[in-house]
């Protein structure tokens, strides 16, 4: 029973043998990857949306459909299918057409990386409603705490934005524009108000010039 | 008859070793880095664990197939090729059908590529061996590789967030040893278990040689 078979090594193979063999082998592994993305990027795109979609609902409570509104030269305007998400918002509305909210996208780097998120943001009582990690790296057990410590979670039951968004220690909340880090994951919950204020300072005057113009 | 025999004990042997005598972990001591990395919870283990299965047995049986098409001088840049392409595809297929379980692994999925077990697979066995023995030498190995991910997972995920599966197991009076899933809890969980077993393969050999030595003084 022959189990190893020899290697065959009674003469060099050219070069043009190799190049053929290497340039064959990546012919190949690149129609397969283009066939797998191709089959994959609706499925992983649709998995976002959805992620997305879920968000908007949960921090935008009572919301019934919302529109995708994109900045440009500094006014809003209804875009279809956003080409550039970083200045994409979206308008909550409930079933009688009335705002529940805008839900605000946001990244801004933590401990480890960038952390995603995305918040509701009530423009004519100028208050934060509820805030949803989307994505983020930072250390299991300390900094990921901002994605599920309820008391964390608490202070974005309705955050006043004014006059700016400040981060306190645990215990020394006292007005209602500030937040309370989580113990031991002080960088991250920084960072998240820091995302915040700077979020807002972006977003609060397209939005409320916008609902000037639209009474809606 | 006999010949069929020692064949099903041969295809048993390459299947086992990896499991224990072996095992791509404990013994070897081989892909280290998602051993450590990714093993905070029992689940991001077995999902790990699971994708270098994939891989690893998928491109024993090309790289066996094309063993003899391949020149001797090109072999290390072609196996990397096949392996590369194989991570590429689970990583977007998990990112399409278990897109938590892939925000969960994150870069280490792309890592899988030079997780030494596979490109030593490829040299030291699927090259060399027909595609049988080589599915059966990549499965073997790619389950002691699981096997060994899963025992640290479960060990860090008890002691560091008191819970299996997810499923939480003490209450809430539970104060969890956070450093298990910190990446020291790693390398805690990883001393451990190849402390105990290096002594059980130890005492083991131990056992069998005092028997020979036994067996030896009969008259």
């Amino acid at each position: 029973m022959k189990e190893v078979d020899e290697i065959p090594q009674e003469k060099e193979p050219g070069s043009a043998a190799m190049i053929a063999t290497l340039g064959l082998a990546g012919f190949l592994s690149g129609v397969i990857l283009v066939s797998v993305f191709l089959y994959t990027r609706p499925i992983i795109a649709e998995n976002k949306a959805q992620a997305l979609r879920a968000a908007i609902f949960e921090i935008l409570p009572g919301t019934e459909h919302y529109e995708a509104m994109e900045l440009t030269d500094g006014t809003l305007k209804v875009v279809e299918g956003s080409s550039d998400e970083e200045n994409v918002v979206y308008f909550g509305y409930d079933t009688e057409g009335r705002l529940t909210g805008v839900a605000i996208p946001g990244a801004e780097p933590g401990y480890q990386d960038l952390i995603h998120v995305i918040y509701g943001y009530r423009p004519e009582e100028g208050v934060i409603t509820g805030l949803k990690v989307l994505e983020s790296k930072e250390t299991p057990g300390l900094g990921d705490k901002i994605i599920k410590d309820a008391d964390f979670q608490s202070n974005f039951d309705a955050l006043k934005v004014e006059p700016t968004i400040e981060v306190v220690k645990k215990g020394e909340k006292n007005s209602p524009n500030e937040v309370e880090a989580i113990t031991g994951a002080t960088i991250s919950s920084k960072a998240i108000g820091r995302l915040l204020q700077l979020s807002v300072e972006k977003w609060k005057t397209p939005i409320d010039e916008y609902l000037k113009g639209d009474p809606k | 008859m006999k010949t069929e025999e020692s064949i099903n004990g041969q295809a048993a042997q390459e299947f086992l070793k990896g499991l224990w005598k072996e095992n791509p972990v404990f013994v070897a001591v081989l892909g280290m880095c998602p051993a450590l990395a990714v093993t905070n919870t029992a689940i991001n283990a077995l999902a790990m664990g699971l994708a270098t299965t994939f891989v690893l047995v998928s491109s024993s049986i090309l790289v066996s197939l094309l063993r003899n098409a391949i020149p001797k001088q090109v072999r290390i840049t072609a196996y990397i090729v096949i392996i590369a392409t194989f991570v590429t595809v689970i990583d977007f297929l998990l990112a399409a059908f278990f897109p938590d379980i892939h925000k969960a692994l994150g870069a280490f999925i792309a890592l899988i590529v030079v997780n030494c077990l596979i490109l030593g697979r490829q040299e030291s066995f699927a090259s060399k061996n027909r595609v049988g023995m080589a599915i059966l030498d990549a499965a073997g190995m790619s389950a002691g590789f699981t096997f060994a991910l899963l025992c640290i997972g479960i060990i860090r995920e008890i002691l560091g967030n008191g819970s299996l599966f997810g499923m939480s197991l003490f209450g809430a009076h539970f104060e969890p040893w956070i450093v298990m899933i910190l990446p020291p809890g790693g390398f805690f969980a990883l001393g451990f278990l190849l402390l105990t077993f290096n002594w059980a393969l130890q005492k083991r050999k131990a056992r069998s040689t005092a028997r020979t030595v036994e067996t030896e003084r009969l008259p």
